[in-house]
């Protein structure tokens, strides 16, 4: 009887071994890239916003102190958006017909707030408290990136687990002297390994152990 | 290579395997003809049929499941294990036979075991799927499971617990599922290639050509084969007491009173074998009689695996009575009331059905007539499946039940939706079978060959 | 349906969902937009009732898909911040509030926390002397109250809505009719009234129409109390007792610590206080009891003798001739409860005088007139007066007989003579006595105004319904248990069209315009210029301006030093109550204003003149045979005004253990001789009146008598109230007649062959021998001190085990459980759920064993069930062990329950995928699962409710006690800003913070000079289950009885080993 399949069908097959599992390894290579990349965590992504603040302009330009505007990030969990008024504070005396302010002056008027939309915006699981950070001398800059160069600020980490749980595991790499904290254009100095180590102790920052613990950050 | 049974020199078969008059072809026809053919025994289509309405049920009932969460079940606050985690032991117990039969039986050089093992292999699979699914929807949200337990890309920095036994478990049966698969596959290879030539329409042809990989038996062929299949025997071997002794720690390291017991690997195997057997001979027995394949399982099979059944069976009434003495000997108020509430609880009638399942009816095999009566040993084979599933349900539910507070003692009474996603497994269980039997020849028939008069002359190789 | 873009919205929905939808909040218009924007198809059935629970199904179904959004993005959040910021208010931060949650017009002091203007917790007022912190499950649950849906919304006119104005011209135009008649067809329905402010408002309108009548109801209040001490005095009068003082104490079945009573939160502290025995100091209190169906305080008595209420006062009057050696004809009755009684009116009676001055008699508020007026004489005659009980000015501003009271006002009502009729709350449609028909007599008065939380059944009946105002929404004042001026402040604007008492009563006066606000102060700032009041600051200083003493009061919540002082301004109105009212004592109808003592400014504790050496016996009750039927009110629900909320449905009631439904209260042996069991429903015959009840048989509740308890069955109380329509019937309210307000003979049970599903949290209340709850006597335990090691099982040592010895650094929490003190009022479970989040999950999941309560209150006994006297209770709180070697933590395959560097038990919802294996594994089963959606994703009135520290549980997720680990964050974190270490009692968990009997202790083990580390070095410690070796940080203090040995020779004890 007539053979069934070209000779050569036994090249394919024994090709197709090493194909299939090639294809699936791909597969899994595409998503792990698409889940760690921007398009899931949302690093890096423009984020539309009611007014077109500049943090470039106000904190790069002007050198506006962070806690200027947000007020409770040393003593609360929540850093604070500033209200209608502290923006009014300067644009009842400046840029006072500035359109672009227009929903500003408007909010101000009828007492209806601003609308931001959350850029840095953890899961409502995770239990973030900025006051501990910033004490404990963890930069601003450090979680958010330059800021002061940011014309519309943008998800600088990518916010993941694996990310808090870097400096949770060895603070000593990341945290700074208290006076830079605030200081965005701080660039971390060569003998950091020591410095860090110093300032753990110094700052009596938690053991591992303690900044690993599910519910340092899970309730 | 003395491996097969057959080439064994100077092996005569007491009474022979299968019944005389058989040669090559009329073996390879008759059982080729099961699956080349355009007619259905009624028999097949109706059983088939059934099968698949309950197959659909059990779709019903998962997504379900998904949808509104385990609540729909049962369970609750003590008994937070019930049907789904009975069921799955349940199952895999029963996923025990084939590869047993299969492999240890092989390396025992047990000829008989040749026109059985095909359908008990895919029986291990299918039963083993049906395990395998129990321990994901139990969750009620399998996709978070999938996810954490196979955490890659490591998004979060942290693994699975590896001290859990779940974990355990999930290595456990996956390894035997593969396994079993490839041993299963191993084995059709020849029978494939039979189709493949038998064939009359060219689709068909392909397709158990491709599947046949292009086998032609040729003595290179052969001999590789051997090597394989004897490799695969080799290490489903240990697989089969492995998977049980896995499952059964799933239990003993739980510090709950009826759980935390040294006896359950050896218990749960020997438990999972009685099973088992006593599902092939479920199986079997109809399918023998709906083919006519009386003339290749024979009595001498059903007797054997009957005989196999009770002693399992006795080994499994043992390990009850171990339980009891271990109870009274710990001196452990918990220990002591768990038997009693088992004997005397709200849960009774449980255990004492359960003695009498896998106690009392398994006796009856002492005598030869019951033994080898295919009637008695299909009704002996259900009421031992009941009574192996009615363990489970004593060791999970009645042990739960009420641990240690009194305050916290509570009962569990099934639902429909537990039910329904039980039976809806079965027939999920009985489709696949059916299905089987109907696509793949459910006897090895290059095996049986060999079990011919004539192998003895000519060898067992292909035409 | 598009599943993808439901994910997308609910991928957060993980976790607290509500914080995330403050947009969805801040307006629901908006919210449907967004819905009609996401997925239209569904949306429109967002407002169709019955569309809505499709809808709902799909949400819960792609909820369960939410885990798939892990692999999406999340839905981008909106932040809100202020226009103009509050000084006060730091984002994040919560701020705590002073106010008061009056009960039957008594004042509850709380302390409310509020998030960024959203209350959401209530705990007790630590400064306050009625509450030193703690608050009751009723008063906690009141935060739930304020989020109900199912408030009254809006003022309505025959069931139309109406503007606020178009009431206060209605009130006008009714008004002026009245002016001619001087307004004698003007009623006024209210609750007992101890505001000052409101009382003088009242007082001002009665002056305006002389011949309207002020009428009050309160179903639960006690009128034997009121005139039991008129009988004594002469004169209104309030008792307070002071248990504290206390060595001996008889409770003639007062329950005075029962979860909801007036005062108990105080009562429970000072028992409590008492029974705290350490290896130091091995005194403490006895209590005799002497009730009919078991209580809480019953429960906790060293000797509790079973009669029927109707056999107290026999009881009493024996005892009373006894004590006070005046012979009278009482002496000479037997006493009630054949030998067993005489033996204990001998024994109690010699106790009692062995302690003059330092005993205690105290009759219940269920108890007539006479029984309370020898009460009072007993502690005359045992020298107890301004020692264990003070007696100070009535703190209501009126106190008349309220069954009389309203007796008067249905019978005019009857006669016609009633043309406008404003009820300021309390239902009294609903709670009114079945034989003065008030319902029914509505229909024959002009005008009703009814003045409302809900629209219940008696706004069903009336023409103007007005919402009333959330306690937490207005300005208000009234006094304590004590006495104490208690200030109430609004946590927020009323969420509904709701108004204050005040507001309409102002409609009546000249003024009509003015707002609660003005009201309450002025009159303050009046009251502290008439200078009437020796107000002082906390440093005892007098303030030299009115606005420095408002401030203060107002944060404190509380007027300090007036517990003593008479109201000034206060009323002279007409007597409410119609003469010789049935089934009061005779000195009750006369009713005099509050001035009980001459000078308002001294306080008049001596002012007791001598009782009345044999008070007026109340009449003998109809001795019609059959049984005794007993009233009481639920004791969470009360007489139906917490039917709508879920919290206290869902708490175990005491004792039982019962949620959800109401239950007859049955001996053992009536429900042998009547072949009745657990959830056989009986038809109830009474004086011609029929009710219906499911049975419940409760040991130690005497034979031939049957308790039921008010709240249920009730028509209009909202969707979680409402019943279903088998249990319509379940109503006490049915059965109960004026001239017998709480317990009267002649009722006839039958069984009608029905069943009713009970539900309770608890069925096994034997312990089996194991002894997880262990109890001993004093003297037992005297002698040898570890008998409670002895009782559990062997305990293996540390070093067997499999698992890593770990020694925690830094701090290690842990807990003590004083069983000694507990009295089981179950506080700490409503709290528990506050703070929390935890969900209600219903009837039908609680009868199948999901409860999700993180703590629960176990309840043991022992004894013989058909000799009463001989049973003993034991309540054991049972949270989350933290086991050190915890069995859950070993078994979870991802790691979702771990252990932290303090020793910690921690459980990561999100982590969690549900396998349930350490719910299995835990042998304490302390472990809740969310076996379905169990949280409230859909109401969005209760978003607001919920506790922002805390992740609200999803469906498959397992949850359990984490020692509000948020608390113990927010003060590591506060401490760690300050570089110092967390202080003891820095950090107070929400059971621990709302115990009454400050039962429960928690803090750092490794500070051995915190208070649980002294706690658990006590002998009485000891840890439930060691003999598992899992190494539990909570402990126990073994409880302690103090019997007397003429009633309990030693070794005839029932409890123990």
């Amino acid at each position: 009887m007539s053979q069934l399949f070209h000779r050569n069908t036994n090249i394919y097959s024994r090709l197709s071994i090493v194909a299939i599992l090639a294809f699936l390894g791909f597969l899994g290579w595409v998503v792990a890239m698409l889940y760690m990349s921007g398009y899931h965590t949302g690093q890096a992504d423009f984020v539309e916003q009611p007014i077109q603040f500049s943090h470039a302009h106000h904190v790069g330009g002007m050198g506006i102190d962070c806690r200027y505007c947000h007020t409770s990030v040393e003593d609360s969990s929540f850093a604070n958006i500033p209200p209608t008024k502290t923006c009014m504070n300067c644009h009842s005396q400046i840029w006072t017909n500035a359109p672009i302010l227009e929903p500003v002056r408007a909010s101000f008027r009828d007492g209806t707030p601003l609308r931001w939309t959350r850029v840095h915006d953890l899961p409502d699981f995770v239990y973030f408290n900025h006051g501990i950070h910033v004490r404990k001398g963890v930069g601003c800059a450090t979680c958010h990136g330059r800021v002061d160069q940011m014309p519309l600020v943008y998800q600088n980490a990518n916010l993941m687990m694996s990310w808090c749980l870097d400096c949770h595991r060895n603070p000593e790499k990341y945290v700074r002297p208290r006076e830079e904290v605030f200081n965005m254009a701080y660039e971390r100095p060569a003998d950091q390994p020591n410095l860090g180590a110093d300032l753990v102790k110094e700052y009596k920052i938690g053991t591992v152990d303690q900044l690993t613990s599910c519910s340092t950050c899970h309730r | 290579m003395e491996s097969t049974p057959a080439r064994a020199s100077g092996y005569k078969p007491p009474p022979p395997v299968i019944e005389p008059g058989h040669t090559f072809e009329s073996v390879t026809s008759k059982i080729s003809s099961v699956v080349l053919t355009k007619y259905q025994p009624v028999g097949w289509i109706i059983t088939t049929l059934i099968a698949f309405m309950f197959l659909n049920l059990m779709i019903v009932s998962v997504s379900y499941l998904f949808l509104k969460g385990i609540g729909i079940w049962g369970n609750n606050v003590p008994v937070g294990w019930a049907f789904d985690i009975i069921n799955f032991v349940w199952w895999i117990g029963i996923g025990h036979a084939g590869t047993l039969i299969s492999a240890i039986l092989l390396l025992l050089k047990q000829d008989w075991r040749t026109s059985i093992n095909r359908f008990a292999e895919a029986m291990t699979l299918f039963a083993v799927a049906c395990a395998l699914m129990f321990p994901l929807i139990h969750t009620g949200r399998p996709w978070l499971a999938a996810y954490w337990l196979l955490p890659y890309p490591n998004g979060m920095g942290i693994w699975p617990q590896f001290r859990s036994p779940l974990i355990w478990d999930v290595f456990a049966v996956s390894t035997y599922g593969t396994v079993s698969a490839l041993f299963w596959y191993t084995g059709l290879i020849p029978d494939l290639a039979t189709f493949r030539d038998r064939a009359k329409h060219r689709v068909t042809r392909m397709i158990y050509g491709a599947l046949a990989l292009g086998w032609r038996g040729s003595a290179r062929h052969w001999q590789r084969y051997e090597n394989a299949y004897l490799l695969l025997a080799g290490m489903s071997t240990p697989l089969v007491l492995s998977v049980h002794t896995v499952v059964s720690f799933d239990f003993s390291i739980g510090i709950i009173p009826g759980w935390h017991t040294t006896i359950f690997p050896p218990y749960f195997v020997a438990g999972a074998i009685y099973a088992g057997f006593a599902m092939v001979l479920t199986l079997a027995i109809p399918l023998r009689r709906m083919f006519n394949f009386e003339d290749f399982i024979t009595m001498r099979h059903l007797e054997n695996m009957a005989k196999i059944t009770l002693v399992t069976g006795l080994i499994v009434f043992y390990g009850y009575l171990t339980e009891v003495f271990f109870a009274y000997y710990s001196a452990n108020q918990y220990e002591k009331y768990m038997i009693i509430n088992r004997m005397t609880g709200p849960y009774a009638w449980s255990y004492w059905m359960l003695i009498f399942c896998n106690g009392l009816v398994p006796q009856t095999l002492w005598i030869k007539r019951l033994r080898t009566n295919p009637f008695w040993l299909f009704i002996m084979s259900l009421i031992v499946s009941i009574g192996m599933w009615l363990e489970r349900f004593v060791i999970i539910v009645t042990s739960l039940h009420r641990d240690f507070l009194p305050s916290s003692w509570g009962m569990y009474y099934p639902t429909f939706w537990d039910f329904s996603t039980f039976f809806g497994t079965i027939g999920f269980f009985t489709t696949l079978m059916f299905l089987f039997v109907r696509v793949l020849p459910m006897i090895s028939i290059f095996e049986v060959r060999t079990l011919l008069p004539q192998s003895k002359i000519e060898g067992a190789e292909g035409h | 349906m598009d599943f993808a873009a439901i994910r997308s919205r609910l991928a957060g929905a993980e976790g607290r969902l509500y914080w995330r939808s403050l947009a969805e909040l801040s307006d629901s218009l908006e919210f449907r937009e967004y819905l009609h924007r996401e997925f239209p198809e569904q949306a429109s059935e967002w407002n169709d009732p019955k569309g809505r629970r499709s809808f709902l199904k799909l949400m819960s179904a792609s909820l369960a898909l939410a885990g798939v959004g892990a692999c999406t993005r999340q839905p981008p959040e909106d932040i809100v911040p202020y226009v103009r910021q509050p000084e006060e208010i730091v984002p994040g931060r919560p701020l705590f509030f002073a106010s008061a949650i009056p009960m039957s017009g008594i004042a509850k002091p709380v302390l409310v926390e509020s998030h960024m203007g959203r209350p959401t917790k209530i705990e007790g007022n630590p400064e306050h002397p009625a509450s030193a912190g703690a608050a009751d499950a009723v008063t906690q649950a009141a935060v739930l109250g304020l989020y109900d849906p199912d408030r009254a919304q809006t003022v309505t006119y025959r069931g139309e809505v109406r503007p606020w104005s178009a009431f206060m011209g209605a009130m006008q135009s009714a008004t002026s009719g009245q002016k001619g008649s001087k307004g004698a067809g003007l009623r006024i329905l209210t609750e007992p009234v101890t505001s000052p402010s409101m009382a003088e408002l009242l007082a001002t309108i009665l002056q305006d129409y002389p011949a309207a009548r002020w009428h009050q109801f309160d179903a639960i209040g006690s009128d034997g109390a009121r005139n039991g001490i008129k009988q004594a005095h002469g004169s209104a009068a309030n008792a307070v007792y002071h248990f504290d003082k206390a060595d001996v104490i008889l409770s003639l079945e007062a329950d005075f610590l029962s979860p909801s009573g007036i005062g108990s939160v105080r009562y429970t502290k000072d028992f409590a206080d008492r029974r705290r025995v350490t290896d130091e100091n091995k005194h403490m209190n006895r209590l005799y009891i002497v009730e009919s169906s078991p209580t809480l305080t019953g429960a906790k008595a060293e000797h509790r003798l079973a009669i029927k209420s109707s056999e107290i006062e026999g009881f009493a009057r024996r005892l009373a001739s006894t004590i006070t050696g005046q012979s009278s004809s009482a002496a000479s009755t037997p006493a009630p409860g054949g030998q067993l009684g005489e033996k204990w009116v001998a024994a109690v009676a010699k106790d009692l005088q062995e302690h003059r001055g330092r005993s205690l008699v105290i009759a219940g508020d269920y108890q007539p007139a006479a029984v309370h007026a020898l009460a009072h004489a007993m502690n005359q005659a045992l020298g107890n007066i301004d020692a264990t009980v003070t007696y100070g000015p009535a703190i209501e501003a009126q106190t008349v007989d309220q069954h009389a009271s309203l007796a008067e006002l249905s019978n005019a009502m009857e006669a016609g003579q009633v043309q406008l009729l404003l009820i300021l709350g309390n239902n009294p449609a609903f709670t009114a006595p079945a034989d003065l028909k008030f319902a029914e007599r509505l229909a024959k008065v002009g005008l009703i105004v009814y003045h409302g939380l809900y629209h219940d059944e008696t706004a069903d009946l009336a023409h103007w319904n007005v919402p009333q105002t959330h306690p937490l929404e207005a300005w208000g004042d009234a006094r304590a248990y004590d006495g104490t001026v208690t200030l109430m402040q609004p946590l927020t604007e009323p969420l509904y069209d709701a108004h204050s008492a005040y507001e309409v009563l102002t409609t009546l006066t000249t003024q009509p315009m003015r707002k609660t606000t003005e009201i309450v102060k002025d009159y303050w700032m009046r009251a502290f210029g008439a200078g009437v009041w020796t107000i002082r600051n906390a440093q005892g200083e007098t303030f030299n301006n009115a606005e420095a003493f408002w401030r203060q009061a107002v944060h404190d919540g509380f007027i300090s030093g007036t517990a003593a002082l008479a109201t000034p301004f206060a009323p002279a109105p007409k007597p409410g109550a119609a003469a010789g009212a049935p089934g009061t004592a005779a000195a009750a109808t006369t009713t005099d204003t509050a001035q009980a003592p001459s000078d308002p400014s001294t306080p008049a504790t001596g002012s007791a003149q001598p009782p009345a050496p044999t008070p007026t016996p109340s009449p003998a009750p109809q001795t019609a045979g059959g049984l005794e039927l007993i009233f009481r009110p639920d004791p969470h629900v009360l007489d139906g005004r917490f039917a709508n909320n879920g919290w206290l449905q869902e708490a175990p009631k005491p004792l039982t253990k019962l949620t959800w439904d109401t239950a007859a209260w049955i001996s053992p042996r009536l429900a042998e001789t009547r072949g009745l069991d657990r959830g056989d429903v009986i038809e109830l015959r009474y004086r011609g009146l029929t009710a219906r009840m499911p049975v419940f048989i409760v040991p130690g509740q005497p034979d031939e008598s049957v308790t039921i308890f008010f709240g249920y069955g009730r028509r209009m109380s909202g969707r979680v109230g409402n019943p279903p329509e088998e249990a319509r019937a379940f109503n006490a309210f049915l059965l109960r007649t004026s001239d017998a307000p709480w317990f009267g003979s002649g009722l006839e049970i039958s069984k009608t062959g029905e069943r009713y599903l009970l539900a309770t949290t608890q069925d096994h209340h034997a312990m089996e021998g194991r002894y997880p709850a262990r109890v001993a006597t004093i003297a037992e335990y005297e002698k040898e001190p570890e008998i409670f090691k002895h009782m559990g099982g062997h305990v293996p040592p540390r070093t067997l085990t499999l698992l890593p010895e770990v020694d925690y650094k830094g701090y290690k929490w842990g807990m003590a459980i004083d069983l000694a003190s507990c009295t089981g009022c179950g506080a700490c479970v409503v709290a528990c759920v506050a703070e929390n989040n935890i969900p209600v999950v219903g009837k039908e999941q609680v009868d199948r064993n999901r409860e999700m309560h993180w703590i629960r209150v176990d309840h043991y006994f022992t004894g013989d069930i058909d000799r009463p006297e001989s049973l003993q209770a034991i309540h054991q709180p049972v949270p989350c062990q933290q086991c050190e070697n915890a069995p859950c933590e070993v078994v979870c395959p991802v790691a979702a329950t771990t252990h932290s560097s303090e020793g910690l038990n921690d459980m990561v919802y999100n982590r969690c995928v549900g396998t349930r294996y350490c719910s299995n594994n835990c042998p304490y089963k302390v472990r809740r699962f969310n076996f379905l959606l169990y949280s409230d994703w859909y109401t969005e009135s209760y978003y607001s409710q919920r506790n922002p520290d805390v992740t609200v549980r999803s469906r498959g997720v397992m949850e359990k006690c984490t020692y509000c680990v948020q608390r113990i964050n927010t003060a590591r974190i506060d401490a760690k800003k300050e570089d110092r270490a967390i202080r003891d009692g820095e950090i107070v968990t929400a059971c621990e913070a709302t115990c009454p009997a400050d039962a429960i202790v928690f803090g750092n083990l490794n500070d051995p000079d915190s208070r649980v580390s002294k706690l658990k070095a006590q002998h009485r410690n000891y840890g439930v289950l060691e003999d598992l070796n899992t190494r539990p940080r909570t402990t126990y203090l073994a409880s302690l009885r103090n019997p007397n040995l003429e009633l309990e020779p030693a070794g005839e004890r029932t409890t123990g080993h």
